[in-house]
């Protein structure tokens, strides 16, 4: 008998006595009730709780926040998703050498940038957590994790309020990352403190709906 | 896939492998903890600040009652079925490209993963935080191996250098505060800044830096598992400091133990337990990262992924109608945070990885309860635990029905029966008879000579003979009346409860 | 309305009774004491002696299932009546008692809950001229959930000045024969509530479990910390003419 069958019979086993399978009571609040603006303010205010810096933008304004993002943090070396859209980084100076990872970098090379620029897949707003999927515009889910600094660019229409619709949203199927503000560890006397293994400082950029929306096809999304 | 001729009946967990057993029994092991200071005050103030973060998140949540009763229920469903689960999480993992691995118990949980190690020639792995690789040993079983098993978890981390055992689910390092961390980073940290100040800030950059090339460089790494999705495969890592990414998304190879019991049936299951862990586990809204995967994504993460399923003795709590709801715990910690026992005694005490209300009903099950024999009684019955958990596991009643299968072993086992069995027999067999009842009560008077060193003047005693000794330790005992109130209400009212 | 008094009250702390008993008759109730009482058998099986607490409970379902209403001075006998007596029949194989034992279980309130839920009574007409600190007890607090009645029946007592308890919720260290198996950390827990009382600095600290006051008061009483631990039952029957 492989391990396999006999865990499985032990486990007919110990459950011989057909315990009951209860009905899911799912009366809990699946959708929140809050328009789009309200929401994004939500997301913002919880966001910003964990110490990331939140920036709002319409979507015209988007370069020109990258650049002052990235000028006064100092970052020099940026690398950025296939499908990230072009004009974002369009006034970026030339002091910042910008790559594109086509999955081909490595490790040895992301380890030495600065700041990675993505866009998300869902963002909730009640608990402040932006959703990365690995499609075009945010890319491997290393080349957000080893830089210090993470520019996140959200999109309105990304934004759910609860954590039920978030998850709705999401395709079990893809890498998922789900991040709430800068890496942070409690071990110390359970006192929070930001910045361990992952990205030290993130920039969340709320950007009103507009051309962010169509960077690509997403009617999966639709509930 | 382990060949290894198993049994059927459910078994559990083997002694002399992994950490589920204490030398001591947890009265003898909490007196050493209630004699350190420093200790008691640490986990005083760690304990403090995270229930007052939890109570905080969770008082936001106007459905809290809602989620709660989900996630019962799905925990509930899961277990009722799990066989079913698990056929269709393998299903869905191999699907994916993942490989899925079963364990009996320890040692075969040991075993498959350092040959899996061994198979891709690298003699490290790092790890991410994972009771269940504690629960098996597995750091000391690759070592023996010739493995080296790097922890990468802050907590861990510090747990690890100090030689030192966990002391907490989520917060390991839980019983030292930051400047015992300080010395300890300066002590075992090669070319540290010997300038190191003891701001938590400072100490988590300096494990950051200490931990970056390993990660780099790392070919293998071993993680646990939160959650499993049966109906897609997906295996998620709940965790804050980005190490568990490290090593979910760095190293070619990514191996992740599993109990059996946290594979959960739908993806719309974890939307309650997203909502439920977070708030009770570290007292916030959501934790930094949480990472969810489906087998092998290609072009972006480990390429090859495996999964162990390991039993370990879940099986025989399983078993038991009771006990099995212990099965349901996400590992959230909450209970150990409001238990008043675990605040002062810590988690040392408890002998096993599992400290706390969840430890002491966990782990004699896991074990035979003839192995952790103390640990159902390591506790007042207060009932704080079961007010915060996330998955109302009814932890009192459990503990009531252990101390009960304790009774029963101990009877069985026809040891002499101790003088407690005998006090509690006869206590009942008077006590089923009011005549014999009040006959005792009446000749408990002379319990009144007992107290050897009594204060007259104001009924005290102030030292018990025998057993209840211990009461009198530092509290003094109340003298029995002149008159019991049976014997007031009979005098005043008469024996049938009319007014005279 | 039959009174439980609980052997412990009946052996040790036979005033406590008497209180109750005064309380319920000044708000009219007919008090019974069926003298063929004895034990709830909490402390078995809390210890895990379950067969030995078979007995018990049947002798307590005897004894009080003709009564349309059972009262008691402590929440966690209240707690055992109520959510085990059921269990250890079950257990014992004895469906039919474990029928009657949940029928009795509903019927048997914690004291401040019967003159609060069942006689809708807040204000009992007591006075006690004192700085009291009130301790929860877990049982009532979580088991039972009786929650703020206690403190309401004692706002209402004349010349009470309650103190707020910090840290009231926490559990005291008795929990019955913990309180000698694990000695050491249940009197570590004692100590901090002890250190809570005293910074009240109330006169008196008042419990509705003569369990969790006997711990306490013995603990105070080593330490002649000169504060006095008051059941509940003896607040609320304390009246201008008559102090308990
Ligand atoms: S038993 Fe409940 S409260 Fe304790 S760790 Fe498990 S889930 Fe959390």
């Amino acid at each position: 008998m492989t391990a396999r069958e006999a865990t499985l019979a032990r486990i007919r086993a110990a459950i011989g006595d057909a315990p009951a399978v209860p009905a899911i009571p799912r009366n809990y609040r699946v959708r929140g009730d809050l328009e789009a603006g309200a929401a994004a303010d939500l997301f913002a205010q919880r966001v910003a709780e964990y110490r990331a810096a939140v920036h709002h933008t319409d979507p015209d304004g988007i370069p020109a926040l990258i650049a002052t993002i990235l000028a006064s943090a100092g970052d020099t070396r940026a690398v950025v998703p296939t499908g990230l859209p072009a004009d974002w980084l369009s006034e970026v100076p030339s002091s910042v050498s910008v790559c594109t990872d086509d999955g081909g970098m490595t490790t040895e090379h992301l380890d030495a940038v600065d700041v990675v620029v993505t866009g998300c897949a869902v963002a909730i707003a009640e608990t402040g957590t932006v959703v990365l999927d690995a499609a075009p515009d945010q890319g491997r889910r290393i080349i957000t994790l080893l830089p210090d600094h993470h520019i996140c660019v959200v999109s309105v229409d990304r934004i759910v309020v609860t954590v039920p619709e978030g998850l709705h949203r999401l395709d079990p199927t893809r890498p998922l990352t789900m991040i709430s503000g800068p890496s942070a560890t409690s071990d110390i006397e359970l006192t929070r403190v930001e910045g361990v293994h992952g990205p030290r400082n993130l920039d969340v950029i709320i950007a009103t709906a507009g051309r962010t929306a169509l960077v690509r096809d997403r009617s999966w999304l639709v509930p | 896939m382990s060949d290894a001729p198993a049994p059927t009946a459910p078994i559990h967990a083997p002694a002399g492998v992994g950490m589920l057993r204490g030398a001591r029994t947890f009265p003898e092991a909490a007196r050493q903890a209630l004699g350190d200071p420093q200790l008691r005050h640490n986990l005083g103030h760690a304990t403090a600040t995270i229930r007052e973060k939890r109570a905080n998140v969770v008082a936001e949540v106007a459905d809290w009652a809602e989620l709660r009763n989900a996630g019962q229920a799905i925990k509930s469903a899961t277990m009722a079925t799990l066989d079913e689960q698990l056929v269709r999480l393998e299903h869905q993992v191999t699907a994916a490209g993942g490989v899925v691995h079963w364990a009996s118990d320890a040692d075969s949980a040991n075993e498959i993963v350092a040959r899996l190690v061994r198979e891709t020639g690298s003699r490290e792995v790092v790890k991410v935080k994972s009771m269940a690789t504690q629960e098996i040993g597995l750091n000391n079983a690759l070592a023996q191996a010739g493995i080296d098993a790097y922890e990468t978890d802050l907590a861990e981390l510090i747990v690890q250098l100090g030689d030192d055992l966990p002391s907490h689910i989520l917060v390991p390092a839980i019983h030292r505060n930051r400047a015992e961390i300080r010395n300890l980073f300066l002590r075992a940290i090669p070319g540290i800044d010997p300038g190191l100040t003891d701001n938590p800030s400072a100490l988590a950059a300096a494990a950051r830096r200490h931990l970056r090339q390993r990660f780099l460089s790392a070919k293998v790494a071993v993680s646990g598992a939160n959650f499993a999705v049966a109906e897609t495969g997906t295996l998620c890592v709940v965790e804050s400091e980005g190490n568990g990414r490290m090593c979910l998304t760095l190293p070619d190879t990514l191996i992740t133990v599993m109990g059996i019991e946290k594979v959960v049936p739908s993806w719309r299951d974890l939307e309650v337990f997203l909502q439920l862990l977070p708030r009770s586990s570290t007292g916030e809204r959501m934790n930094p990262y949480t990472s969810l995967w489906t087998g092998v994504h290609r072009g972006d993460g480990p390429r090859a992924v495996h999964l162990v399923l390991l039993d370990n003795g879940r099986t025989s709590v399983l078993a038991d109608q009771v006990g099995r709801d212990a099965l349901n715990c996400i590992r959230c910690s909450a209970c150990l945070n409001v238990c008043p026992v675990y605040q002062r005694t810590g988690g040392h005490a408890y002998g096993s990885v599992y400290p706390g209300p969840i430890g002491a009903i966990l782990s004699p099950q896991l074990t035979g309860i003839e192995h952790n024999a103390s640990l159902p009684y390591a506790s007042t019955l207060c009932g704080a635990c079961y007010d915060v958990c996330p998955v109302k596991i009814d932890i009192p009643s459990i503990l009531v029905h252990l101390r009960a299968q304790d009774v029963e072993v101990k009877r069985a086992r026809r040891d002499v029966p101790t003088p407690e069995a005998i006090a509690m027999a006869a206590a009942a067999w008077t006590m089923t008879d009011d005549r014999r009842w009040s006959r005792a009560q009446r000749s408990s008077r002379l319990a009144r000579l007992v107290g050897r060193r009594r204060n007259k003047a104001r009924g005290l005693i102030r030292s018990l003979p025998g057993p209840l000794a211990a009461w009198t330790v530092a509290r003094d005992a109340p003298r029995p009346p002149a008159e019991t109130f049976r014997e007031w209400w009979a005098r005043e009212r008469g024996r049938d409860g009319q007014r005279r | 309305m039959a009174l439980f008094v609980t052997c412990l009250v009946d052996t040790l702390f036979p005033d406590v009774g008497r209180a109750t008993v005064a309380v319920l008759e000044r708000l009219g109730c007919e008090v019974v004491f069926p003298v063929e009482q004895t034990c709830c058998g909490q402390a078995h099986i809390n210890t895990g002696y379950h067969r030995d607490a078979v007995g018990l409970v049947q002798k307590f379902v005897t004894t009080f299932e003709d009564f349309e209403a059972i009262v008691a001075p402590s929440g966690s006998c209240i707690g055992s009546i109520r959510h085990q007596h059921s269990m250890i029949a079950e257990k014992a194989g004895d469906g039919e008692l474990a029928a009657r034992a949940r029928a009795v279980g509903a019927r048997a309130f914690e004291l401040s809950e019967y003159l609060v839920d069942q006689l809708g009574i807040t204000d009992v007409g007591a006075a006690y001229p004192h700085t009291v600190a009130y301790h929860p007890t877990c049982h009532s607090l979580r088991a039972l959930g009786v929650g703020a009645k206690p403190l309401t029946l004692l706002r209402s007592v004349r010349g009470l000045q309650l103190i707020e308890l910090p840290n009231g919720d926490q559990c005291c260290g008795f929990g019955g024969t913990f309180a000698v198996k694990s000695a050491d950390t249940s009197v570590a827990m004692l100590t901090d509530k002890m250190a809570d009382v005293l910074s009240t600095g109330a006169e008196v600290c008042a419990a509705s479990d003569s369990s969790c006051l006997m711990h306490i008061g013995g603990g105070l009483s080593r330490l002649q910390a000169g504060v006095r631990t008051v059941h509940l039952a003896e607040i609320l029957a304390a009246t201008e003419d008559a102090a308990p």
